[in-house]
């Protein structure tokens, strides 16, 4: 494993006997009494996509929403999650450490776009000076640093996107959720962000998890394609 | 000389016709100067009595008891039945919000047509409309039940706060202050105020009194002036502003000496009488006043007070006054609200009203002076059981002039409301 | 234009009715000078000092607790059973009318109330009502109290409202996963998100929390009471130089109301400041478990209380004798409400139509201020809105005094058309407040779509807008029944006494009258609006987007 990997995660202990990496186990989904999903087993290793793709009502969203722990009341859910070995189906979301990430980028519109991105950083990093370099270096490696004082509003959707990543990103998550995230760009921007995405994914080593209609997605991921109906 | 041999002359029809025809040449002149001067309640009755028949009177008169509103629905039934009016109670908070209206109504210049037609009223608001100019009358003692009030015993029946009515309101019910007290938890009830005096320290915390400018409240006031003062004339003169700290000093050193005493020492006051009654009746406090010498037994038929209230003598005499009611300059239906005020006056109406089982409001009429079937009414009260309760009697005090009324409030503000 | 004029003269003739005495011109009066001796008299006035500050302190102590305890209810609770329980009693605690709530909170509350009856003499001992205050208190905790009960319950409202239009939980799931705890998250995200909204709310609630009179002549300090009392006592003396004394404590009262507001916006502004730095610095938690507890205890404690005051004027109604130390009446009748039957059965009546009426014409015209707003492409102006919302800020009583003046000299005094008027001028601003930002935000998109189809606006507006708009539309119709149904002066004034309403016939007994009458009549008051609001909820319900 790497070693800047193994630093940076100390606090995590490894139970050497599950894979690190996002895994589900038996997961199901019911409603008002009849089954929406499942039961589903699946493994994500780290840096890698699996892709989930059925049509729509089948219940993806609240396979996302179960595994991030923002499920809603009325949806009664069996099963585990494991993320590094850790069980975490129990937690609160606070402290499941799983991005997520929407077809809305759901920026903060009361807050600029430094401040957003920013919203995340862990309370290690101290100090204002040290929060805004850190977030003024993502975003000046995304290029967009020059938006660092505008509002959400003003940007195109693209940008915003992209933003959307890095403020997930910067808040040290160990696996991310993708929710149907590239459904509202046309083909080009499809496709940048796909790289976009991707890259990131595979540089940060996170387990991903994806959900989309569009088959390109899943090509562009290049992992494990699952079917659910 | 002439005139006699005519008489003499033309026979017994000459002299019927001479004496018609003077007589009709004085009628003719005595009315023409009458409705010169008059307001029109010089008119007979019988015309008054036909133009009342189908008016619509609005009579703004306080609502915050029970019996009081249920006997004026018992006279808009009686004037609809007997005479064709059409009564309507309009239950205000304070009979202020009426003067309030009135005074609207002259801004905005109106001189007939007004929608308020009668006014339950007395004392400061009296004198307020009636030095705004904004009262009809004189038409009280033109009204034919009036010959039946008892204005030599009952002086207060033409004087509202020494201020002569000067027959712009008519008078209709009676107040006194009395006192009562729970005699299950007052053995020895105080009768007089120094004796309260003593009785609180041993007892604090078991009496109290509506805050002025309540009127309850403002009457205690009077009334411990009244027994402490020096000079009861002064009360009867209007308040000069120089020596008014000096002659109103024993009200104030008795109420300093009760206070802290008082019901939560004096720190608050209840807003108004109802709500002293309540604080009795919720054992709060032991002893309380109230204007009308019925309420206690009105108030054990209606379950507002335990049975075990009475009333006691507290003092030689207390303040008793009369309530009026007015009309209106701008009323539109004068005709059916003088018919409304004489028929309080009637004996039927009064005795309605004293009969402990309605209000148990005193009569203004001189009952010894009623014909017979009129003066029964009152006996046949007076047999009830409950009767010996509002038959209790204590001198009346007549209520100072209503200047000290305002004096006796503001003063009362600086000291204990700041 | 035309509707706004008509409603400006009322508010013009308010304020000159209110303004102009204070300055010692009486209309009708021989002494027609403007001079300042009304001021004066101010001055001197006992215990002036004492009655601002009991105003300031339960009116700005009200606002803040109740906005305080609404913010950390919704943002510990939202999405739980509990919250859903608050949100269906939110109907018929905001029906309560203001006067009837008071005297039933007072009863619970009095040393000779339920709750010493409840416990006495088997666990206190006593056998005579303890001595203490907390009802009619020096320095107005009682009422401050009091009022929050009241308006927790409204904050509460608008808030849902606000919510409903954006989509919190999913903004809640992203913030949540980024690390912050949910009442951290709550604050740091959504709070920002819909104070815009809740702001004039806000600001409405802080004014009728500064000049409330009934509430505090029930519960507030006597001696000397709130500065809104007192300029009605004043108002209402029969010597002039102490109305016009009462009108320039009105005045006052005014000018407070304006320097709260003031202060409460200048306060936003910091705020807002300190906040951004906050949220920079990313804390992940504020106080979590002790928001969830201590919300969630008195939000069920005001609840409870709130339940229970209802209670006793129901208890009341039906009561023939219940004396201390007695926990239930022990004795029941009917007779209370026989009694009352006739006038209940006339005067409901009355009452429902003048609230209808109200609501509806409130509702209709805010509704063509807003579309003729959104055509013009016009913005809302500060000057606009103030004079809107100015009939909430000065006493009635001075106010009414001026559009009664105005009344009397149009010769429409005594009619329908004149207390419809008059009810509308306190029915309006209130329907505005629930109703405008809903329909600000409103989607443009869907106007867009409809009329690229070849809607006329018109149209759009029937059929695209307003059933987008129901819950919001629902909701400000019901605060627009109630507000109307509990009004007072302003039907006892305008109508003269010819139209008498339910709120006319029971003020009188809530001066400390008889608790069962009281009880009775305070019963038919409130349920007409419980109601109505019944009914908005249910509407509200189906068409809003889950919390």
């Amino acid at each position: 494993m790497p070693l800047d990997i193994r630093e940076r995660y100390k606090d995590w202990k490894m139970n050497t006997e599950d894979m690190p990496g996002l895994t589900l186990k038996d997961v199901s989904l019911h409603v008002k009494g009849h089954k929406l999903l499942g039961p589903l087993s699946l493994s994500v290793e780290e840096g890698h996509v699996a892709t989930l793709m059925g049509p729509s009502g089948a219940g993806k969203s609240s396979l996302l929403a179960f595994v991030s722990g923002t499920l809603s009341p009325d949806i009664i859910a069996s099963g585990s999650v494991h993320l590094d070995g850790r069980r975490i189906d129990g937690l609160n979301p606070e402290e499941r450490r799983v991005g997520l990430l929407f077809q809305d980028d759901l920026l903060f519109p009361h807050l600029s776009i430094l401040e957003n991105v920013a919203f995340g950083i862990p309370r290690t990093v101290r100090g204002r000076r040290a929060r805004a370099e850190l977030a003024l270096s993502a975003l000046g490696e995304a290029g967009l640093e020059g938006f660092r004082d505008k509002m959400p509003m003003t940007l195109s959707g693209g940008q915003r996107a992209r933003i959307s990543l890095l403020r997930v990103l910067l808040s040290e998550p160990r696996a991310l959720l993708l929710d149907e995230p590239f459904s509202a760009f046309d083909t080009t921007l499809r496709h940048q962000m796909h790289e976009f995405v991707f890259a990131h994914v595979k540089a940060s080593r996170l387990p991903t998890l994806l959900v989309t209609h569009d088959k390109s997605d899943a090509d562009a991921a290049g992992g494990p394609v699952i079917e659910i109906s | 000389m002439y005139a006699r041999q005519v008489w003499l002359a033309e026979g017994w029809v000459g002299n019927v016709v001479f004496r018609v025809s003077w007589s009709a040449v004085l009628i003719v002149f005595v009315s023409v100067m009458h409705c010169a001067f008059a307001a029109a309640d010089d008119r007979p009755w019988p015309d008054v009595l036909e133009d009342a028949k189908g008016q619509a009177v609005y009579w703004h008169a306080w609502g915050g008891d029970r019996n009081v509103n249920q006997y004026i629905d018992w006279v808009a039934d009686e004037v609809r039945s007997q005479f064709g009016v059409t009564l309507r109670h309009v239950k205000v908070r304070n009979i202020s919000e009426t003067v309030t209206l009135l005074m609207a109504e002259k801004a905005a210049g109106r001189s007939q047509d007004g929608r308020i037609d009668l006014l339950w009223l007395n004392g400061e608001n009296f004198a307020a409309l009636k030095s705004e100019d904004l009262l009809y009358g004189p038409f009280a003692e033109s009204l034919p039940n009036f010959q039946l009030v008892d204005t030599e015993n009952k002086p207060t029946t033409v004087k509202d706060f020494t201020i002569p009515t000067e027959g712009f309101e008519s008078p209709w019910g009676m107040a006194q202050l009395i006192f009562y007290a729970d005699r299950d938890r007052v053995k020895e009830p105080p009768n007089n105020l120094d004796e309260l005096a003593f009785w609180l320290q041993n007892n604090p915390g078991r009496f109290t009194y509506p805050a002025p400018p309540d009127f309850t409240g403002t009457t205690w006031l009077k009334q411990i002036l009244w027994t402490l003062i020096s000079d009861k004339d002064r009360l009867y003169q209007p308040v000069q502003e120089s020596d008014f700290v000096e002659v109103s000093k024993p009200l104030w050193e008795y109420l300093d000496l009760i206070h802290p005493h008082l019901w939560r020492s004096g720190r608050t006051f209840p807003q108004t009488y109802p709500a002293l009654r309540q604080l009795l009746s919720d054992r709060e406090i032991d002893i309380a006043f109230s204007f009308n010498p019925a309420e206690v037994a009105n108030a054990i038929l209606n379950g507002s007070l335990p049975p075990s209230v009475a009333p006691i003598k507290v003092g030689a005499a207390t303040i008793g006054n009369t309530h009026f009611v007015a009309i209106p300059r701008t009323s539109g239906s004068v005709e059916g609200a003088l018919v409304v005020a004489n028929f309080l006056l009637s004996p039927r109406a009064q005795a309605h009203k004293a009969d402990p089982r309605v209000w148990g409001d005193p009569t203004v009429l001189d009952v010894v002076r009623l014909p017979a079937d009129a003066a029964q009414l009152f006996a046949d009260i007076d047999r009830l059981p409950t009767a010996n309760d509002s038959k209790f009697t204590q001198s009346i005090a007549e209520e100072p002039h209503p200047s000290w009324t305002e004096m006796l409030e503001k003063e009362w503000r600086n000291r204990y409301a700041r | 234009m035309a509707i706004v004029v008509l409603f400006m003269v009322p508010i013009l003739a308010g304020l000159l009715g209110t303004a102009l005495p204070s300055f010692g011109y009486w209309p009708g009066d021989s002494t027609r000078a403007l001079h300042v001796q009304p001021w004066r008299d101010l001055a001197d006035a006992p215990g002036l000092g004492q009655a601002i500050f009991t105003s300031v302190f339960s009116g700005v102590g009200a606002t803040v607790l109740s906005l305080v305890i609404a913010v950390s209810f919704t943002a510990s609770w939202s999405n739980s059973k509990i919250s859903l329980l608050v949100s269906r009693s939110t109907a018929p605690l905001l029906a309560v009318p203001h006067a009837a709530f008071a005297i039933g909170f007072a009863f619970l509350f009095i040393p000779s109330g339920w709750l010493i009856r409840i416990i006495t003499p088997w666990l206190s001992g006593w056998s005579a009502p303890p001595d203490y205050l907390f009802i009619q208190d020096l320095h107005g905790v009682g009422l401050m109290v009091a009022l929050v009960c009241k308006e927790l319950f409204f904050l509460l409202l608008v808030m849902q409202a606000a919510l409903s239009q954006i989509d919190a939980q999913k903004y809640l799931s992203v913030t949540r996963t980024l690390g912050s705890w949910p009442v951290c998250a709550w604050l740091k995200v959504i709070f920002p998100m819909i104070y815009p909204q809740i702001r004039l709310p806000l600001y409405a609630v802080l004014a009728y929390s500064l000049s409330v009179v009934d509430m505090s002549m029930i519960v507030g300090p006597a001696t000397p009471p709130s500065l809104s009392v007192l300029a009605v006592n004043w108002m209402q003396d029969p010597d002039i130089g102490t109305r016009l004394q009462g009108a320039a404590a009105a005045l006052l009262l005014f000018g407070i109301v304006v320097i709260a507001v003031l202060g409460w916006r200048g306060l936003e502004k910091i705020v807002i400041a300190c906040g951004r730095a906050w949220i920079f610095n990313g804390p992940r938690t504020f106080a979590e478990k002790f928001t969830h507890w201590i919300s969630g205890i008195a939000t069920s404690l005001i609840l409870v209380v709130s339940g229970f005051a209802l209670i006793s004027l129901v208890l009341w109604s039906f009561a023939d004798v219940w004396r201390f130390p007695a926990a239930l009446p022990s004795e029941f009748t009917l007779r209370t409400w026989i009694g009352a039957w006739d006038g209940l059965k006339v005067h409901s009546i009355s009452t429902f139509i003048l609230a209808i009426v109200s609501g509806a014409v409130a509702l209709l015209l805010g509704l063509g201020i807003l579309e003729n707003e959104y055509w013009k492409g016009a913005r809302p102006k500060v000057a606009g809105q103030f004079f809107l919302y100015m009939p909430l800020m000065i006493p009635q009583v001075s106010f009414l005094f001026g559009l009664q003046v105005a009344l009397v000299y149009l010769n429409i005094d005594g009619s329908w058309l004149a207390v419809v008027w008059s009810h509308l001028v306190f029915v309006v601003p209130y329907v505005f407040l629930i109703f405008a930002d809903p329909f600000r935000n409103l989607d443009p998109r869907f106007t867009k779509t409809a009329l690229s189809l070849g809607k006329p606006p018109f149209t759009v507006l029937r059929t695209v807008k307003i059933p987008l708009l129901k819950a919001p539309m629902a909701i400000a119709f019901a605060v627009g029944f109630s507000v109307s149904v509990s009004q007072y002066l302003a039907t006892l004034f305008p109508g003269v006494g010819k139209i008498q309403t339910l709120t006319t016939e029971a003020v009188t007994l809530a001066a400390g009258g008889d608790r069962r009458d009281l009880g009775a009549y305070g019963l038919a008051q409130f349920m007409l609006p419980l109601i109505v609001f019944s009914i908005a909820a249910a509407v509200a319900a189906r068409h809003t987007r889950t919390l």
